[in-house]
């Protein structure tokens, strides 16, 4: 792995996405235009509010770094340029985490932009630090850009790979207990539920939420998404295939 | 760095299935360091199968394959063997400097590297243009100068001049012959046999088998034909014939 090719991926990425001015613009505003929507419609229960809406916070870019990594990819793959990387002294680890730097990047910019809007403006309230929430996020949007990075794999269209969103994101988000809480669901949900990453994510906010000060719980639940990230990447990076037929 | 070898590509009873189907069938060839080799046969003989078992990214059955002296594809030759895919392998959301400047970056050359590879293939007055918006020539032409800026010993070119004007096809030519002149090694495919006449050696695929591997001049004589066009259809008749 070479860091300095590492960083020039992840600065080809980022222009890359910076060339598209409307996904720019996209990527910064909806998720800030989502949670006041939410925090609209919950106006008589600001206690609810403020649950959903700092899942809301970590289910974007989530979401986001999913649909982006998998498409940004699944060009790669089909436009020959991954091919072309594959013989360049470009290690697989190198742009794998170019990729995460640079989405990682658009993640922290979505989660600025959308965590200012939610907690200055639209009342939303956590006893715990800022910075932990920002934390869970980023962590939560690694995973899944690194989900996406596996699933391009199995992928050969755009069209095909829009679709894995209902099968990769769409169940975590509703067991994840952004809709209804993972405890009053059928027993054998609850074990699905445990099973899901996103889960941990949601239990650390829940964390931030309730404790002005970090616990020990909220580090425990954010080292099982991290380490899904981890086990993501590793089964993403093992698609990219120098040899191919 | 070690002295260059004579023989820069070296394939040896090369097979390679894709899927069920052999495409090639046990090729050999040696192509010698500084030379230009045409790489020629009609499509679907297998000539971009043997190109990229050449950069080694094609997975292959059996035979070995080594460029300059390592086995295709190994780690230290991936900073000295460029690949020109047949189709422009570059992103189309960066401009044509932004491309060029991003691989010579990944063998570390800078932004006057990149300028000057963009001037070689004649897309100075598009360098700011974004590459998806360029026509079909000029997406192969930056595709190429991103292999030209790392100034490589090996340079692998699948169909390059395909949908490219003369003018610009004949400066292409000639930047070839110039870079072999220079000592670098250039396999090229092409299936337009005007241009097999600027190569030193030719290998003629057809249906995953070499049947030839001479230079243009001893093909014409072996053949007793004017033109390559002619020789390769004498030789492609020999055989029906001899089926």
């Amino acid at each position: 792995m070479s860091i300095r090719i590492t960083f020039i991926t992840a600065g080809r990425i980022l222009r890359q996405l910076l060339n598209d001015h409307r996904t720019v613009g996209l990527i910064l505003a909806v998720p800030a235009l989502i949670i006041a929507l939410i925090s609209a419609i919950m106006d008589d229960a600001p206690e609810v509010f403020d649950k959903t809406g700092l899942i809301l916070l970590a289910a974007f870019p989530f979401m986001l770094m999913f649909m982006i990594t998998s498409i940004t990819l699944l060009r790669e793959r089909t436009g020959g340029t991954l091919e072309r990387l594959m013989t360049t002294p470009t290690g697989k680890l190198d742009l794998v985490v170019g990729y995460a730097l640079a989405f990682g990047a658009a993640a922290a910019a979505q989660t600025t932009v959308a965590a200012t809007v939610a907690f200055a403006f639209l009342g939303l309230d956590a006893a715990g630090p800022a910075w932990a929430v920002f934390l869970i996020c980023i962590v939560t949007a690694l995973f899944g850009m690194a989900l996406g990075l596996f699933v391009s794999a199995f992928a050969t269209t755009e069209f095909q790979a829009v679709q894995f969103m209902p099968v990769f994101v769409v169940p975590q988000l509703f067991l994840c207990g952004l809709i209804w809480p993972a405890d009053q669901m059928a027993g054998w949900l609850q074990g699905v539920s445990d099973a899901l990453p996103l889960t941990y994510a949601v239990k650390a906010l829940a964390e931030v939420q309730v404790n002005p000060e970090v616990t020990g719980a909220m580090w425990g639940d954010l080292a099982v998404v991290f380490a899904a990230v981890l086990v993501a990447t590793v089964l993403g990076a093992a698609t990219l295939r120098r040899r191919t037929n | 760095m070690p002295p260059t070898p004579d023989t820069a590509i070296e394939v040896r009873d090369l097979v390679v299935d894709r899927g069920k189907k052999p495409v090639l069938k046990g090729v050999s060839t040696a192509v010698a360091a500084g030379t230009v080799t045409g790489l020629l046969g009609p499509s679907g003989s297998g000539k971009t199968t043997f190109i990229r078992a050449v950069v080694g990214t094609q997975k292959v059955k059996s035979g070995t394959v080594e460029v300059l002296g390592r086995p295709a594809g190994s780690k230290p030759l991936r900073s000295r063997v460029a690949y020109v895919t047949q189709d422009a392998s570059i992103y189309p959301d960066l401009s044509v400097k932004a491309n060029v400047a991003y691989f010579a970056a990944l063998y570390g050359r800078g932004r006057s590297e990149a300028a000057a590879a963009i001037e070689r293939v004649g897309m100075a007055d598009h360098a700011d243009h974004l590459a998806g918006n360029l026509s079909g020539g000029q997406k192969t032409r930056t595709s190429l100068a991103c292999a030209l800026v790392i100034e490589p010993e090996v340079l692998v070119l699948d169909e390059p001049t395909v949908g490219l004007d003369p003018v610009i096809r004949e400066e292409l030519w000639d930047q070839f012959r110039e870079l072999a002149r220079q000592g670098a090694t250039l396999l090229v495919s092409s299936h337009v046999m005007d241009e097999a006449d600027r190569c030193d050696r030719l290998l003629l695929l057809r249906e995953g088998r070499f049947i030839a591997d001479d230079t243009p001049a001893d093909l014409r004589a072996a053949t007793g034909t004017a033109n390559l066009e002619a020789a390769f259809l004498h030789l492609i008749r020999d055989l029906e014939r001899a089926d």
